[in-house]
Formats: C-alpha cells, structure tokens, sequence
C-alpha cells in the first residue's frame, strides 16, 4: 500500500499546480522509497528509465522545420486561404478536419497530423481566421478557447480513429496479452468492435461542434456588452 | 544501419545548437539557465548511454531542478515579423504548403519503404525503428525543403527552431518524465496494487456492475498513470477476465475492444497523459495548462458511458 503514496503526490501535486517535473521527481523518490529502495538506487532506476524512453521526445525534431515554415509565414498563408471562403466556420472546419484524421487514422495513417506538425502551423490559425472572419477581432480568452478546441480534435479523432486499423499498437497489445492469458482472438474482430465507438465519437464531438459557432458568437457578444 | 543511435546524434546536435543560440541571446533574462537545459539534453542524446544509470539520474534532476526551481526565459530569436509573414505568404502562395505536407508523407512512405531496402545485401535502416527514423528523415526533408524552395537562410532551422523550442519549455521533458515515472511505478509494483484494490473494494455482484466497474475502472487507472497500455493489463486479469468472462460468460473480445476504448476516455482527460494534453497548451502558448482537457471532458464521459451501454448489451452472448 505504502507504494500508491508516489500516486498521491502525483494526485496532489498536479492538483494544486505545483510545478509538474518536480512533482514527478518527489512522486518517483517517494515510490522507490516505499518499495525499499535506497535514495541512489531509485535516483539510478530513474536515470535508466529516463534514458530508455528518449525516443519519446524525438518529437521535437520537427520543430525546425515547423520554424522556418512559420518564419516563411505559413500560419498567414493558411489564414488567407479560409478567410477567402465564405461559408468557413470555426465549427466546420474542425469537423472536416476530425473527419480526414479520424478516416486516415483508421487506416493506418496516424502520422498524418499531430500538435506541432498540422495543429499548430495549419489547423489553429485556420480556425481563428474562422472564427475572426464572422465575429470580428477575437479576445485572448476567446482566442485560446478556440485553439485548445482544435488540439482536443486531434486527440478525439485520433483515439476513436486508430483502433480500427488492425495493425495498431492497442490492438496488438490486446491480442499479446488475451493470447498470454489463454484466450486467442482475431485481431480484425477487435478492430470491428471499435467501429461504433468510432461512430459515436463522431456524432457526439460533431454535435459539440455544430454547436461551437453559435457558443463563440454569444461569447463574443456578451464580452463587447461587458 | 541506421538505428535508434544515428537519429539521437541528430537529436543531440539540434539540441546542442539550441544552447549554443540561447548563450548570446540578450534578450533573454534567463539565457544561461536556456543553455544549460538544453545542453543537458543534448548531453542525453549525444551520449546517454556512456553517462550510466546514476550519471543520467543526476543529469535528470539538475533538468529539472533547472527548470523547476530556477525557471526557463523566454529566447528572442531573429526571426521575420508579422508585416513580412504576411507579405511572404502572399508572394509564395500555396508553395508554402509543399514541405508542410512533406513532413507527414516522407514519414509514411519512410516507413512504408526503408524497411524493405538494403545496401550490399544489409538493411539500410533497423526495421523495429523504421518509424522513429522515418519521422527524424521527415523533419530533415521538410527543413531542406522549406529552406531551398521557400529561399530562406541555412541559419534559420536554428534560430526559429529554438523561437518554438523556448516556448514549448520545461514541458518538452514532460512525457519523457512521465514514460520514466511509469518505468518506476513498474518496478515498485504499483500496477498490481491498484489492481487488488480495485477489485476488492468494488461490489461486483451483477453483470451490470461487473462491466461498470471494468469500464470505469480502465478510464481511472488510465487517468492515474497516463496511459490506457497500463491500465489495461491490470484492470482485464484483475476484473475483465475473472468476472465479465470467467463467472458471466462474456465475450473476449467485445469486452477488450470497448475496455481499451473506455481507457481512452481517461487518457483525455489526464494531465498525466501530457503529449496530448499539456504538450499542445504550450505549443499553442494557451495561459491555462489544462484548457485542452476541459474541452475534451464532456465527449470523453459521453463515451465512457456509449462504451459501458454498449458493453453492457452485447458482452453477453444470451
């Protein structure tokens, strides 16, 4: 029991806000601790963790690209390009664009998108030129709203897209550990069943969507009232 | 072959060439705390594997007590201003979207092709990493792209890529640390533990209930770890197998597909599953942390309770 206490810094500790890597550091010291481990030897056991998962942060590595493309004025460019259509809103363009990330990600493709890749120089600037383009300058508050709304697509889209395609690293997951445990289960089986899934995800972050436009536009209106 | 070790080196000389630009940066209050940070990283990358366990121990720590305690700036890069952005996207029109869409398809090609290639009969590339080499040939061939066909200077990729570096900030280190506080979590046994409790403290004495606390349990425990990978292993020998198989007769795998989903429920709602949650914040320079899950709240309940009914309906065969 005593281990969960590194969950409860952790619990605590982004509860109150305190600053998220010291708290994982405290949470990691605190486990290792509670496990028996002397105060080095958890220190070690992070070290190695650290350095196994440095793949995690290759993400990065676009950055520089994304840089010069920025510098170029890429977020202009695809500002430009949405506030020429009239019939663009805020709302539809990022169901379009939940749309084409969930159908290629259920093929396969999640590379396809992503926050620094698509979210950050194309669809975020996009759906503020949206938005700005029918209500006029938009506030930093309204501005950030519709920016978190655009990388929450991403993540929907994505989760409720990838587990249809059998060769994705959660179905694979399934099918090692049901085949560990005694139970041997076809891989396209479980990408059926998470196709309704799919569906309602689909339908209900749409219908949040739909309904985007019209929240925008009264936030809009009761910020110029105030 | 090219493996995991040349796409770290190319990692660690961006890294390095971040902290080289932060030292002379003057507008940066903090600059030498820029440098040292992304030294540091760059010091991981380049030769993690010689520092040791405890070498990368101490190198983990003082990043964050960098970050933590000190606290990164804010680097001014030269970069163009918005005047010049706009009249740069007018002048170079949809050219601008060619190395934007090249990223993402180099990658998928890469992955798609290199495993197969081979030079004198040996593979060119390490088929178990062909999606990490092919993102890193992603980001090199978007860059070259942007560079020659955009006319813009060879120095660039430095500057601006540190002007997003600085923003991204302390949480750049954020999964990484939270895939190691897993690999900790691991080897304490805290999986397990969870697991016990779970089990022992929910009343599963109905189908119905069973399948709740299945469901609801996979999206809590991907809450606290960050990752429905983990979450699923426990959960599914602690309550999916012994109860919704073993003593209800439910199907495997209509309960594995919507249990795993029902875990990604919680991934969106977690800050501990920080590459898709606080990540896109920072880079989206959003003034609160959690504006992503607050957003994304509402849908993922609404699915936690679509993958419960729909469990609940077609798990058992009768």
């Amino acid at each position: 029991m005593l281990v969960l206490g590194g969950i409860a810094v952790v619990v605590v500790g982004f509860a109150l806000r305190l600053h998220p890597l010291l708290v994982i550091v405290v949470s990691a010291l605190v486990t290792g601790l509670a496990a028996g481990f002397d105060p080095l030897a958890v220190i070690a056991a992070l070290g190695k963790a650290f350095n196994d998962s440095r793949y995690i942060s290759l993400v990065w590595l676009v950055l520089p690209a994304i840089g010069v493309l920025e510098r170029a004025g890429l977020q202009q460019r695809a500002r430009q390009l949405v506030t020429g259509l009239r019939t663009a809103t805020t709302g539809r363009l990022l169901a379009a664009y939940f749309v084409l990330r969930q159908l290629t990600a259920a093929l396969g493709l999640t590379s396809l998108g992503g926050h620094a890749q698509m979210v950050r120089p194309l669809i975020a600037p996009m759906a503020e030129a949206a938005a700005e383009s029918r209500l006029g300058p938009l506030s930093q508050r309204i501005r950030d709203h519709v920016r978190a709304q655009t990388a929450a697509v991403d993540n929907i889209a994505l989760f409720f897209g990838e587990d249809i395609f059998i060769a994705i690293g959660s179905i694979l997951l399934m099918v090692g550990f049901l085949h560990n445990n005694g139970h041997t289960v076809e891989p396209l089986r479980l990408a059926l069943w998470a196709i309704p899934s799919a569906v309602a995800a689909l339908l209900i972050h749409g219908f949040r969507l739909w309904r985007l436009d019209r929240q925008l536009a009264r936030a809009v209106a009761e910020e110029r009232a105030a | 072959m090219i493996g995991l070790h040349e796409v770290y080196l190319v990692a660690g000389a961006m890294f390095a060439l971040f902290a080289i630009g932060s030292v002379g940066d003057r507008a940066n209050p903090r600059r030498f705390t820029n440098t040292a940070f992304w030294g540091l990283f760059a010091l991981s990358f380049l030769a993690g594997d010689a520092l040791g366990d405890l070498g990368n121990g101490a190198l983990v720590i003082a990043m964050v007590l960098l970050a933590g305690i000190r606290g990164l700036g804010l680097g001014q890069p030269k970069t163009t201003s918005a005047e010049q952005r706009t009249a740069s996207a007018q002048r170079l029109g949809l050219k601008l979207f060619v190395p934007a869409l090249a990223i993402p398809l180099t990658t998928l090609l890469g992955t798609l092709l290199l495993k197969r290639m081979t030079i004198h009969g040996a593979p060119l590339i390490d088929p178990k990493q062909a999606t990490l080499v092919s993102l890193t040939l992603g980001a090199v061939v978007g860059m070259t792209l942007a560079i020659t066909l955009l006319r813009q200077p060879w120095s660039s990729p430095a500057h601006d890529g540190r002007r997003l570096m600085d923003t991204v900030g302390w949480a750049a280190l954020l999964p990484q640390m939270l895939a190691s506080l897993g690999a900790v979590f691991a080897l304490a046994g805290v999986g397990p533990v969870i697991g016990d409790l779970a089990t022992q403290s929910l009343a599963v004495d109905s189908r119905i209930a069973a399948v709740c606390a299945y469901t609801a349990g996979m999206a809590l425990f991907t809450m606290v770890m960050g990752n429905a990978f983990a979450a699923f292993p426990v959960m599914t020998a602690g309550i999916g197998l012994p109860l919704i198989v073993g003593r209800y007769g439910g199907d495997v795998v209509v309960m594995s597909a919507l249990g795993m989903l029902s875990g990604f429920c919680g991934t969106l709602m977690t800050p501990m599953a920080a590459n898709f949650n606080l990540v896109p914040a920072a880079l989206l320079e959003l003034r609160d942390r959690h504006a992503v899950i607050k957003v994304q709240v509402p849908t993922a309940l609404l699915l936690l309770a679509f993958n419960t009914v729909v469990m609940i309906a077609f798990v058992f065969p009768d």
